[in-house]
């Protein structure tokens, strides 16, 4: 190949193109926004870069004579068990350039997905199943501290109210919401999308770091705004207008790392919603740089609720890792009412490969051990729990909140709902989809009238299938399911694996 | 009148309204045929226009006192009574007195074709009298094209 070093031959996509099916239309050459594919008017003829193809197959999606297929590449070396393809295509890139690999979406690799080993229970003869078409079956979740005992008191007239003053409650039509992705990561068309979708929901949606878009504070009422370590869009109103704050400690995909929006990427609007100058890096630090203890914790969590007057949840989002239980313990005391825990399979816009792939653990793993905990601590009441990171379907939810969580946060689904598929280039910049980009090119590739639908119809589907579910084993409402692990079993893990995760094996 | 409505900041220029055009109002009714066989490549009435990040559909507006019906010498344009401005092509000579009138350039000279008359879009007026949408606005995946009432008539060129 001309002018090429060697190993960029071994492209991993090839664009197959029926060239009699094709009708020259262009679609594809004005889709691709890799720049893999042309049109050559002297011949007349649309020819393929194939080494440029990420494989979104956006080109495929919207041929309208069905003459493009993206196929791997059948030109393979030999199948190596230790040597993947993939790890000697990553050598020979960072032989080329000398950098760090960085990908989008979450760990791609093969590690064990705990859900898929989870197995749940049914009701057979001696205990009635519920019909959820015939009977009510209730998905109604609250997020916030619980508080210990509630006091009554009789009235004058002999009423009976309430004397306890209860914590603020996030009140949830389903456990499912709409997780962190920034405006800047994504675009404004997806997250109104996803801030339409919630409200029609009754659920919430996720600011992400990135500030809250003068022309989403319609939304906000159903929006949770998020605290990172940037700081970015932060102000008093911004925290008043929400339904919750975020404080964001750490993302699953990239624990222990922070963000970088790169300058050519903050044009004028990201420029006014996060707050800083135009044209200007982005960058989230590592650490929170006020934070370096749970007390630091405390002050912080305290600071925004004195902000919002003690009527908002503070939520706080670490990702699963070693140490889980503990930490949890500690952002429990330190006054959260929800902890959010976000395990490795988390997606995210921008990571290093090396981090996506081998830091932090499993969310089954960790909120099994961290409900544990809370319990044995006698504080599970304090605070709720929401899993994310990894959860692609309704019965992962199911199985995600039988083992301990309150409800779930869901964005790499979502992302699939509008068009996603997967081709891990968010961090491009060039999402052809339209969602990981701020190109206004392809930014109005996601209109928000059908993306939003879109989101809507998924999270309603897998409502349904939640309510099948909880009706197959008897309960009639969500609540009843919570921490329930003797509804679950495992298949096919060690004594020591089912010992962690709180679950028997099948079986017994 | 219903009238297709572009919706500007959602067109992606996928052309595909152009090909569900031109398959429509083919013989064959399939898009390979119509491009290929019938060679009807350069005739869609519906045309996208890109510079940039801006992209559109644009066909005729069915214009309330076309100028393109003024401008024919020949009696083919007509507005019929349901408001659509038809171009019978049976009856055009070829003068292109429309493709200059237009202000939208949305009457095209058919340059390639034997004939040299001039076309223009029918709202789809066969798919409509079946009850179906104009066929660029089904075809529009990203909703850029929408067949509804028009929201406004002052983007209508009313006098000259």
């Amino acid at each position: 190949m001309l002018y090429k070093k060697p190993q960029i031959q071994y492209y991993p996509y090839i664009v197959q193109r029926d060239d009699y099916k094709c009708v020259r239309c262009l679609g594809c050459v004005e889709q691709c926004s890799y720049d893999a594919t042309f049109y050559d008017d002297e011949l007349d003829v649309i020819w393929n870069k194939h080494e440029a193809c990420v494989g979104c197959k956006r080109c495929e999606a919207l041929c309208p004579t069905d003459a493009i297929k993206i196929v791997p590449n059948p030109s393979r070396p030999y199948e190596h068990d230790s040597w993947r393809w993939e790890l000697v295509m990553d050598t020979y890139l960072q032989a080329n350039t000398g950098s760090i690999i960085i990908t989008g979406i979450g760990n791609d690799k093969r590690y064990r997905i705990y859900f898929d080993h989870l197995l749940l229970d049914a009701c057979q003869v001696t205990n009635p199943s519920i019909d959820p078409l015939r009977e009510p079956m209730e998905l109604r979740t609250f997020l916030g501290r619980k508080g210990n005992k509630l006091e009554l008191e009789e009235k004058s007239d002999g009423s009976i109210a309430l004397k306890t003053r209860l914590a603020p409650q996030l009140t949830l039509e389903t456990p499912i919401m709409f997780s962190a992705m920034s405006y800047g990561s994504i675009n404004l068309n997806f997250q109104e999308s996803m801030a339409r979708a919630a409200v029609e929901l009754g659920t919430y949606w996720n600011t992400g770091e990135g500030g809250l878009h003068k022309k989403l504070y319609p939304y906000a009422g159903r929006g949770i705004v998020q605290v990172a370590s940037g700081r970015f869009g932060v102000s008093r109103d911004y925290l008043k207008v929400a339904a919750a704050a975020e404080i964001k400690i750490g993302q699953g995909a990239k624990p222990g790392i922070g963000g970088h929006l790169p300058g050519e990427k903050v044009n004028a609007d990201i420029a006014e919603t996060r707050m800083i100058p135009r044209g200007s890096d982005a960058i989230s630090p590592a650490p929170h740089h006020d934070i370096y203890s749970i007390e630091d914790l405390r002050q912080l969590i305290y600071a925004i609720k004195e902000t919002t007057r003690y009527e908002k949840p503070v939520f706080v989002k670490i990702a699963a890792v070693h140490n889980i239980a503990a930490i949890a313990s500690g952002v429990a005391r330190a006054g959260a009412d929800v902890i959010v825990v976000d395990g490795f399979r988390g997606g995210t816009g921008a990571t290093p490969k090396s981090v996506r792939d081998h830091v932090g653990i499993p969310v089954e793993i960790a909120i099994a051990v961290v409900d544990k905990r809370l319990r044995d601590e006698g504080i599970r009441n304090e605070v709720s729990i929401v899993a994310t990171g990894g959860v692609r379907c309704s019965a992962d939810v199911i199985k995600a909140i039988a083992l301990g969580a309150d409800a779930v946060y869901i964005a790499t689904s979502a992302m699939l709902a509008v068009g996603c598929t997967l081709c891990q280039t968010c961090n491009t910049g060039r999402c052809a989809w339209g969602i990981t980009t701020n190109d206004p090119r392809l930014a109005r590739r996601q209109n928000p009238e059908i993306a939003s639908e879109q989101l809507y119809k998924l999270v309603k589907g897998w409502s349904h299938e939640m309510k099948e579910m909880l009706g197959a084993m008897g309960i009639n409402s969500i609540e009843s399911l919570k921490g329930n692990r003797l509804r679950l079993r495992t298949l096919g893990l060690t004594e020591k694996e089912s010992e962690i995760l709180g679950v028997l094996p099948a079986g017994i | 009148m219903k009238k297709v409505i572009i919706a500007e900041d959602f067109c992606i220029a996928c052309y595909n309204c152009e090909v569900a055009c031109i398959a429509t109002h083919s013989k064959s009714q399939d898009p390979v045929k119509a491009y290929k066989r019938e060679n009807l490549r350069s005739r869609s009435n519906a045309l996208v226009e890109v510079k940039g990040p801006v992209a559109f559909s644009l066909m005729c507006r069915h214009c309330k006192h076309p100028w393109c019906l003024d401008a024919c010498i020949s009696g083919a344009i007509q507005r019929l009574d349901n408001g659509i401005v038809y171009l019978d092509e049976e009856r055009c000579v070829g003068c292109w007195g429309c493709v200059l009138a237009c202000p939208y350039g949305a009457s095209h000279p058919n340059l390639k074709g034997d004939d040299k008359r001039a076309f223009k879009c029918d709202l789809c007026i066969n798919r409509l009298d079946k009850g179906l949408n104009p066929a660029c606005v089904e075809a529009c995946p990203n909703k850029a094209l929408l067949y509804d009432e028009t929201l406004t008539e002052t983007v209508e060129v009313l006098s000259r």
